[in-house]
């Protein structure tokens, strides 16, 4: 699980969250012993689809600006590591 | 200078307008408190006062700003190490728009990392202390707005609520706070913990300037296709009575089972409060929400499976620190994520990476929707026979510094009567309905979307029965 959330914990952490998470995993499985067949889901509390704005141009920030925040910002782009060979 | 910060922020916006205060004066008297504070309330402080601008509706008067919201060149920095020093290229749309009505930036506030608490605890900047006692928390995860207003280094604030983050800490501070309808407040630049239920709002002295405030806050902003328009003006309120209002007690939350876990302080002064909206005309009777103690379960899993999603941003690319550059991509990705966030931004992104996961979707995220779907069917019934739904804002009034930090699952337990409603959508206000034991107790009345007006009313008639005086933590 750490792995998909590209998090890494070393052992004393995994231990700790272990019994943290499972204790409140215990009290969150509850939502399964209602009845919920039928019920639609709610993912948004308010109705709306589709919403769109005026498709009109306008400027975008500076490349610069946008740039001034990155660690490693390399010839007006974001530079990463390698993938690597361990890399998926 | 201490005349000045007594004045309510509506009442200084009366005598900016008539000209017998200054405007640049008011902001220093706030800027040189909020720079001398002692509560670590603030992350940020300006350095002096802005070019006045001339005929705003706020005259002037500045507000404190949860760091959570983007600001243009002003650290922004969401409680966490992973954003340590980052200045935004941009500025958030509510903070914007309180700036052209003429309320400037007088500081950033300290919160919960990615506004997840219920303590302040979880800040990497360290927690914040309650001014009315400073052993205790002040509540989260807006704690240092909550702070920084009651203890007179503000005259205002605005923070955001999830599950909670604007009502608790207001109540834990002898302080009103408002959770608007989902949609109200544009979400443009407010850096995203729970999309689907984070909302802004103020966290102020009393009901009148929490209306002050929030009329320049809602509005559709383009930037944010699930913000709206707000169908009315938010007026400012004047009621003196409860006549002709139901307020409805849920069982499922306050009943002799649930309601076990509240403290008796906070009881008496809930009941006190029932009394007194009896008094002033309301009637009051029992509600039902039958699907409200299963709202804790739900939030616990929604809030966190969309964090896990919201903050894979935070990957040491864009923006933040950046562990591990020399090593492969997802090295960096990894080493970055766990040097730059707290231990429970991790549990959450843990706990919403598991509901998410194949195999558990169903069983777990797909499954509290549907919650969702009941508990907001829930409220619906019970606005049809009830103008609001009333509780404690929290079970408890502000507990001791380190009390709650070694048992997660105790301090989520602390949201109860605050995360249905943001479930559903649905607005609630908080105001401070009296001491237990020298500390501030909250009372929460929730309503219909779009009902903000009718609850200013009604906390304004409350607020002025109970006469509420929060000068002690300003002093």
């Amino acid at each position: 699980m750490a792995r998909l959330a590209r998090l890494r914990l070393d052992d004393r952490e995994v231990e700790r969250m272990a019994a943290e998470l499972s204790k409140v995993l215990d009290h969150v499985a509850r939502v399964r012993e209602l009845d919920l067949k039928g019920v639609p889901p709610t993912s948004h509390a308010v109705d709306m689809a589709g919403v769109m704005r005026a498709d009109e141009p306008r400027p975008s920030l500076p490349v610069d600006v946008v740039l001034a925040a990155a660690p490693e910002p390399v010839d007006g782009g974001f530079g990463v590591p390698s993938p690597g060979p361990g890399g998926e | 200078m201490s005349e000045l910060i007594e004045l309510s922020a509506a009442q200084a916006v009366a005598r900016l307008r008539a000209r017998e205060i200054d405007a640049s004066e008011l902001f220093e008297a706030y800027r040189e408190r909020a720079a001398a504070d002692e509560l670590n309330a603030f992350t940020w402080v300006a350095s002096a006062a802005p070019e006045p601008v001339a005929d705003t509706a706020l005259c002037g008067v500045p507000v404190a700003v949860k760091d959570l919201f983007c600001t243009e060149g002003v650290p922004s920095q969401a409680g966490s190490r992973i954003l340590e020093g980052y200045r935004p290229p941009y500025t958030a749309t509510v903070v914007a728009r309180l700036a052209a009505a003429g309320a400037p930036l007088l500081g950033k506030t300290n919160q919960d990392e990615f506004a997840m608490g219920s303590s302040n605890e979880n800040s990497g900047f360290g927690p914040v202390l309650n001014p009315w006692d400073r052993s205790r928390v002040p509540g989260g995860s807006s704690g240092g707005s909550a702070a920084a207003v009651a203890a007179g280094l503000a005259p205002w604030a605005i923070g955001t609520d999830t599950g909670g983050s604007i009502r608790q800490p207001a109540a834990l501070c002898g302080l009103v706070g408002v959770k608007p309808t989902y949609g109200a407040c544009s979400r443009y630049g407010m850096i995203a913990f729970a999309s689907s239920l984070d909302q802004a709002g103020p966290l102020t002295r009393d009901v009148t300037d929490a209306a002050l405030l929030l009329s320049h806050m809602v509005g559709h902003d383009p930037m944010d296709s699930t913000s709206v328009a707000f169908p009315e003006p938010i007026t400012l309120p004047s009621a003196e009575d409860l006549r002709g209002l139901r307020f409805g007690v849920p069982e499922e939350l306050l009943g002799d089972q649930a309601g076990a876990g509240i403290e008796p302080g906070v009881r008496a002064s809930f009941e006190a409060t029932l009394a007194l909206a009896e008094e002033l005309g309301a009637e009051v009777d029992t509600c039902r929400l039958p699907h409200a103690p299963h709202a804790l379960s739900a939030y616990y899993l929604i809030a966190p499976a969309e964090a896990s999603a919201n903050l894979a941003r935070f990957d040491g690319v864009r923006y933040g620190s950046r562990v591990a550059g020399d090593r492969d991509l997802e090295t960096m990705y990894s080493e970055t994520r766990a040097a730059g966030f707290g231990p429970e931004v991790k549990r959450r992104i843990m706990l919403g990476t598991y509901a998410l996961s194949s195999g558990y979707y169903d069983a777990f995220y797909g499954t509290a929707l549907k919650v969702r779907t009941k508990i907001a069917e829930d409220f619906r019934e019970a606005f049809r026979r009830f103008d609001f739904v009333v509780t404690p804002t929290s079970p408890w009034t502000a507990f001791p510094l380190g009390s709650k930090t070694d048992d997660p699952l105790a301090m989520y337990l602390n949201d109860f009567c605050t995360v249905p409603m943001p479930l559903a959508g649905i607005p609630a206000i908080s105001l401070p309905s009296g001491l237990a034991d020298g500390l501030p107790v909250g009372f929460q009345l929730a309503g219909p979307a779009f009902s903000e007006n009718r609850l200013l009313e009604a906390a304004h008639a409350l607020e002025r029965a109970i006469g509420f005086d929060g000068s002690r933590a300003r002093a």
